[in-house]
């Protein structure tokens, strides 16, 4: 018989992670939600003050069109990333499981080098007459260089190359833990293998596939390094413009209220995210 | 025969080196009761794959209605599977997996809804159309299982050792349950299992396996009565084989063994005298000699008790193992005592020798 715990003893051995949560997570929370209500000091830092002047900045078609060509990327991104990776991570999983650690290995090597790196790698390939031009005049398939450096298609490019593995990785995980006979179910109850894949494996991989279209969304709001090393200054997204009014103008209200905007964007998107997997459902089954 | 449905003619599938099936040939009549018996490798499961269409074979030709399906897409094949493992789709209700098979024939759906219903009632379990699959038990999961592949009203239905996963008690009325819905749909049913008693139970034929071949195919008195070889006695009878040389003692053909000559049941093709002899006795026709009776000398080596019998385990001089069981447990005899066993000629049979490939 297991001696039950007393109360006080719970509380004692969770406190540290009451604590962390408070110290790290939530403090900074309410510190940025109070921040975003205040006014900016005329030369540095902020004047306590109660604004709502921050949030209806962001309505100024400077910013609102920013916040929108962030979210139309971030889904165009998503949308590609998903194209993607889904197959890769199903082909993945259905490998014989030497070849399959091949392939992970192949995968992960990437994250061994930094992320900043391997983006100036693609500035190599996008540069003019770098190495894609190259590569399409010597096909003749283009006459003159592209170009593609600085442009929305490089930006969207970095960005997919950049996230794709977090995609493939979580559709692995869930096509491998994946029931194979239950397609054969599907297929001997009279599904052709499309319509079996559709109603049976995309169904149950849900969870795998929208855990990556948020590991995918929600940093492609944010990954203002992509934008502006593979963008120039011509692609402005709303994680650049959080990090130039943090950095550069020191308007830390309005920096402040654009993260308030950007994490409830997230945060719809997760509760979504609960809604249609509805994740219960999905475990325990034989 | 007019009223084939289904006929196997002379499957051969290898994975690999490894030949799984070796030429398995069979016809399974309109609203038959057929159970494939066999140990686990046997092939069963091999067989049962290759008529659902999940699994293609080597050579040979699958033929369902006089049609042969060989080639044919298990979504084309008029055929429904019962998985070991129920293979309930977890994302769906109890009626949208019974459902499955109809709305993808393009049932409209107050039509599948009834259907649905009506099944669930024959498997007993009415009402039961929003749960899922999750808040079953075991034995729930099996009957929708079957409900789901039983409403697409299939011209063979395919139980892939459906039982296996429930405990004993569950299995015994499963059993009943099972065979009773078979006579009711009129559906013939292939159904596997490694358990002799259940096909015993429930079976019209069974076709005992072994190493991707057929032992035996017959009625269940045919297997247990008179088994064809020591195999089929062993693993369906549960019988003892002994083995020793054929001689005659002027017609009557008698098993030679430890200096003894014991008369035996011929076959069609008993074996001339001095040959090896196989005969299969049952562990309760094994009688112990009295003094003035001649017996095969053994060793006792151990006894046990199971089931209400008296496990005796004996030895035999040549180092065979034979079984006695008598009833109750208060037996005079331990271990390391020698005695003579003999049996009457009406039980030994003579079987062929096992296979051994």
């Amino acid at each position: 018989m297991k001696p039950k715990r007393r109360g006080w003893e719970n509380a004692v051995f969770l406190a540290p992670l009451y604590l962390f949560t408070l110290v790290f997570l939530i403090g900074p929370f309410v510190y940025m939600l109070v921040l975003s209500f205040m006014t900016r000091a005329e030369t540095w830092g902020v004047v306590q003050e109660f604004t709502l002047r921050n949030y209806a900045r962001i309505l100024e078609p400077l910013y609102y069109n920013t916040l929108i060509e962030s979210l139309k990327l971030a889904l165009l991104v998503t949308v590609l990333v998903s194209l993607l990776g889904y197959p890769f991570g199903y082909f993945m999983a259905k490998l014989p499981p030497k070849r399959r650690a091949l392939l992970l290995l192949l995968v992960m090597i990437p994250f061994w080098t930094s992320s900043l790196m391997r983006l100036y790698g693609w500035i190599i390939i996008f540069r003019a007459n770098g190495l894609l031009d190259k590569l399409l005049m010597a096909l003749h398939l283009i006459r003159k260089p592209l170009k593609m450096l600085y442009t929305y298609p490089a930006v969207a490019v970095g960005m997919v190359y950049a996230l794709l593995p977090f995609m493939m990785l979580s559709v692995y995980s869930s096509v491998e833990k994946m029931d194979w006979t239950l397609v054969e179910a599907a297929r001997d109850l009279g599904a052709s293998p499309a319509k079996a894949f559709l109603t049976v494996t995309l169904k149950l991989t849900m969870p795998g596939l929208m855990t990556g279209v948020i590991l995918t969304f929600v940093p492609s709001m944010g990954l203002f390094f992509v934008a502006d090393i593979l963008g120039g200054n011509k692609i402005v997204l709303l994680g650049s413009v959080i990090q130039e009014q943090l950095m550069k103008v020191h308007d830390w209200p309005f920096a402040a209220a654009l993260s308030v905007i950007m994490m409830a964007m997230t945060s719809i998107l997760i509760l979504l995210y609960r809604r249609i997997t509805g994740a219960k459902e999905m475990e325990g089954m034989i | 025969m007019s009223d084939t449905i289904l006929g196997l003619r002379d499957i051969r599938k290898s994975f690999g080196d490894t030949e799984v099936l070796r030429g398995i040939s069979f016809a399974a009549r309109a609203g038959e009761f057929i159970t494939l018996l066999g140990s686990s490798g046997c092939g069963k499961t091999t067989t049962l794959r290759i008529i659902s269409g999940l699994e293609t074979c080597d050579s040979g030709q699958v033929l369902l209605e006089g049609r042969d399906v060989t080639d044919e897409v298990p979504e084309k094949r008029d055929v429904n599977t019962v998985f070991q493992s129920y293979a309930l789709f977890p994302h769906m209700t109890v009626a949208e997996n019974i459902g499955y098979g109809l709305k993808l024939k393009g049932k409209k759906k107050p039509e599948i809804r009834k259907a649905v219903a009506e099944v669930l009632e024959l498997v007993q379990l009415p009402g039961f159309e929003e749960r899922r699959p999750t808040e079953l038990s075991g034995g729930q999961r099996q009957r929708i299982a079957i409900a789901r592949a039983i409403v697409n009203a299939p011209k063979v239905l395919l139980l892939d050792e459906p039982l296996g996963a429930l405990d004993l008690q569950l299995r015994r009325q499963m059993q009943i349950e099972l065979k009773r819905l078979q006579k009711q749909l009129g559906i013939t049913f292939i159904y596997i299992t490694h358990d002799q008693e259940e096909a015993l139970n429930m079976s019209d034929r069974i076709g005992v396996m072994k190493n991707g071949v057929f032992q035996q195919f017959g009625t269940p008195s045919e297997i247990y009565d008179r088994p064809k070889n020591a195999y089929v006695a062993r693993f369906v009878g549960s019988a003892n084989v002994l083995r020793g040389r054929a001689a005659y003692e002027g017609d009557t053909l008698c098993l030679e063994s430890g200096g003894v000559r014991m008369p035996v049941l011929a076959n069609a093709a008993p074996p001339a005298a001095g040959e090896v002899l196989t005969v299969a006795v049952r562990s309760e026709y094994v009688d112990f000699a009295s003094e003035t009776e001649s017996g095969i000398p053994a060793v006792v080596k151990e006894k046990s008790f199971a089931a209400g019998m008296l496990r005796i385990a004996l030895e035999t001089g040549e180092g065979e193992e034979v079984i006695a069981s008598r009833h109750g447990i208060d037996f005079d005899l331990s271990p390391g005592e020698h005695v003579r066993f003999r049996f009457r000629k009406e039980h030994a049979l003579c079987v062929e020798a096992e296979d051994e490939t």
